[in-house]
């Protein structure tokens, strides 16, 4: 009879608690790789967004515009091939102010060419007479580019809210007050993840017209670059042409500008991984509980087992593989169950993030906190077991 | 006949190691259920507590945030001049007209920047908060580059320490002060005199919020079906409590369902270890349930022990659980408020009503984890006990 069926045979003998504590410790990583999970997120989210494109905003901050003059002399830089430029619109549901989605008017003509590689439009209006379409843009946009109050939706919006092609949807404005109504005539799908299927398009040049009273007034601009490694180079340009203007603006690159986003949310990360490690240490100490009780338990056994001539570390290993079988068994459930049961929902946070991943880092990590929480928990027991004197674990009477 | 709880009393101490094991890791469970709650209270305080009851707050109409809204002067002039006003010692409406705008700062000790609230405003808009208190330094000198900065955010920011300058539109404005409001959100913002901000942020065309200080303040609602549907205006009307408590629902909404979220799924682990427990208690006094059954205690008396014992050692928990969270009232931290999106520094605050659900959540824990070894406890059959005996 080898060490390991008789592990075996242990775990088996109170199948119940057994069961209980593999549960606890399911849970526990089920819980702790979920919450590493938003962490996970967090991070892919800072990696998203090109380092082929810059983004230029107001150097005070993102609620302060940039003049539409500066477009011509953005785009007279050299290395920057196209300049496109977008505005928040702040519009909020008429009918429930609680459902949240994003509005960006934007320079259509520029903008779609831009972002063409991580957007697909996978549904469209179409009109009975061609229409032309300018140059570098999906032939499918054609009702969008020749209507003013045009919209294209992300595909998860367009499900969640259950709207159709050619609807008429209208938005309060925030910024720009009265009621906008917008008609959807197409939808997109985020070949990118980063570019998010939860906002809602629109024309700039409707924006100005009706918003601004004809106004030239960006929210940021998007700067397309021939090529990613003159970043810098055209970083230090543009903020060192804008530098002493009325507005200063700030370049970044697309993928620091997402990242701002995620610094914005201050000390949550860090929360986050202190109740991921208190929910560990909870666990810990109801598999170390049960151990203990399990080797307490059998502490005549073990004398007996000491006097057929089993040596003190086979019974070392006796109780350690045992807690260890149970964490392990349960860590691995619990981070696999996270993993495709958190990722296959999809869950976003009602849009404040991108679709939740964990990723196989983590789902590690966990397996191995797992395996670290079986040899914490059955190291003592696992000790007492080795030292017992065959005498005193015979006199013991439980 | 109830078995007296001293029985139990005296059980749990005898199996100390296994006790404290489940204790603490309800505990456990119990505090971040506390802080998670702590955290809740202390953002939703930090924006309630900035308004006064006394005061409203008038904002464009469709506006869901001071930065989105926009009043212009001549409106500003109008609400101003309203009779309902209270007058200051020196014969001036207590009103205030404010700017209020975002600047990117970068964080101290933190990688990244955020967003912080630079209000603007005149000599009325001190005396319309007096929670605001400067604390280090001094007050700003009205029509000077300098602004104030709240002691929460000088920690959290870089360039906002006296004697630094922050520069926005061109110019460079000289910290000069720290100052606290008690508290509220103001304690997250940047102050200075609206005369000299406005122009140097191309912001002299409207501003955002007019907070005037009501004469009575059960005209409330006349005066703001009175404004609201003045054309001239534009405007929604809200009391400035009610108006910062719209702004953190959202946040603390958030907050408190992701800690209950949290703490239920810890809560199931929990409960499999209290179920552990208590059937290792059940398994131990097999005995002595033989001896209580012989002695005439009927076995729902013997059950009911068993659940008092569970709750007993789950409610340790519960009470050690609120002590462990105790320490975190009042640490300061910060996020982005995503309805003003703005920066909002605040204070963790472990409420009454906190601990309370903390210790009914523990108690609850310890019914659902010793209820079906508490079962078996009371179906044991005296012979079969005997004999295992």
């Amino acid at each position: 009879m080898n060490l390991f069926s008789l592990v075996l045979v242990n775990l088996g003998r109170n199948k119940l608690r057994t069961t209980l504590t593999l549960m606890s410790v399911v849970v526990a990583l089920f819980l702790f790789c979920a919450l590493r999970g938003v962490l996970d997120t967090l991070a892919a989210s800072i990696k998203v967004g090109s380092e082929a494109r810059l983004v230029t905003r107001n150097a005070i901050s993102l609620i302060f515009p940039l003049p539409l003059s500066y477009r011509e002399r953005l785009l007279a830089i050299p290395g920057v091939k196209s300049v496109s430029y977008a505005n928040w619109f702040g519009g909020r549901d008429p009918v429930d102010p609680g459902n949240f989605y994003a509005q960006f008017a934007c320079d259509a003509e520029t903008y779609m060419p831009i972002y063409d590689a991580d957007v697909e439009i996978i549904a469209a209006d179409s009109s009975a007479v061609p229409l032309p379409v300018p140059a570098g843009i999906d032939p499918k946009l054609a009702m969008f580019m020749s209507e003013r109050d045009a919209c294209i939706v992300g595909q998860s919006l367009f499900k969640r809210m259950k709207w159709k092609l050619g609807q008429k949807v209208p938005v309060s404005g925030t910024i720009f007050p009265g009621t906008w109504t917008f008609t959807i005539r197409a939808v997109y799908h985020a070949k990118d993840p980063a570019f998010g299927e939860e906002s809602m398009l629109f024309h700039w040049k409707y924006l100005s017209e009706k918003g601004m009273g004809g106004q030239g007034i960006v929210g940021w601009y998007v700067l397309q670059l021939g090529d990613p490694g003159r970043a810098g180079e055209v970083t230090r340009t543009v903020d060192a042409l804008y530098a002493n203007s009325g507005a200063a603006t700030h370049t970044e690159t697309e993928r620091a500008f997402q990242a701002g986003f995620v610094s914005m949310y201050g000390n949550v990360p860090f929360l986050i991984g202190v109740i991921g490690i208190a929910v560990v240490f909870a666990i810990l100490l109801v598999a170390a509980n049960t151990m203990m009780m399990a080797t307490r338990e059998r502490t005549a056994e073990f004398g007996v087992m000491k006097t057929l001539g089993f040596a003190d570390a086979t019974l070392f290993r006796l109780v350690l593989i045992e807690a260890g079988i149970i964490t392990f068994g349960g860590g691995t459930l619990g981070a696999l169950l996270a993993k495709f049961a958190i990722e296959g929902s999809r869950f976003n946070a009602g849009g404040f993030l991108p679709p939740m991943t964990i990723s196989w880092t983590t789902v590690a990590i966990g397996i191995g906190v797992a395996v670290l929480m079986g040899a914490t928990s059955g190291i003592i027991p696992a000790l007492q077991a080795s030292r017992l004197r065959i005498v005193d674990a015979l006199r013991r009477v439980e | 006949m109830a078995i007296p709880i001293s029985y139990n009393l005296r059980n749990v101490t005898q199996r100390p190691w296994s006790t404290l094991a489940t204790t603490l890791g309800i505990a456990l469970v119990v505090a971040i259920l506390v802080g998670a709650f702590a955290l809740a209270s202390g953002f939703q305080a930090a924006l309630v507590e900035t308004g006064s009851p006394e005061n409203l707050i008038v904002l464009r109409t469709g506006a869901d945030s001071e930065i989105s809204s926009g009043i212009s002067r001549d409106a500003a002039n109008i609400l101003r001049a309203l009779p309902e006003v209270q007058v200051g010692a020196d014969g001036r409406p207590l009103a205030s007209a404010e700017m209020v705008v975002l600047i990117n700062q970068p964080r101290l000790g933190q990688g990244g920047s955020s967003n912080v609230t630079v209000r603007g405003i005149d000599a009325e808009g001190l005396k319309l908060r007096n929670q605001v208190k400067v604390v280090e330094g001094r007050m700003f000198t009205p029509g000077t580059d300098e602004v104030i900065v709240a002691r929460r955010m000088a920690r959290r920011f870089a360039s906002c320490g006296i004697g630094d300058k922050l520069r926005f539109g061109q110019r460079d404005f000289a910290v000069v002060g720290h100052f606290t409001a008690g508290g509220s959100g103001f304690d997250s913002e940047v102050w200075g005199d609206n005369a000299v901000l406005m122009p140097a942020l191309n912001r002299e065309g409207a501003f955002q919020s007019v907070t005037l200080r009501m004469r009575d303040t059960t005209r409330f609602a006349a005066l703001e079906k009175q404004l609201e549907a003045d054309p001239r205006l534009g405007v929604q009307v809200r009391t400035e409590r009610g108006w910062y408590s719209e702004q953190s629902a959202l946040m603390a909404t958030i907050i408190r369902v992701g800690g209950v979220f949290i703490t239920l799924i810890m809560a199931v682990g929990a409960i499999f270890g209290a179920m552990n427990t208590m059937f290792a208690a059940v398994k131990q006094r097999t005995r002595e349930i033989a001896v209580l059954l012989t002695l005439g205690f009927t076995p729902t008396a013997i059950t009911l022990s068993f659940l008092v014992e569970s709750v007993l050692i789950a409610m340790i928990g519960g009470v050690a659980g609120c002590l462990i969270a105790l320490p975190i009232n009042g640490i300061t931290t910060s996020t982005t408020n995503w309805s003003s999106f703005s920066e909002v520094a605040f204070a963790f605050r472990v409420t009454p009503v906190g601990m309370a659900v903390g210790l009914v959540f523990a108690a609850a824990l310890g019914l659902v984890g010793g209820f079906l070894p508490a079962l078996r406890a009371g179906r044991q059959s005296l012979a079969a006990s005997l004999r295992a005996a």
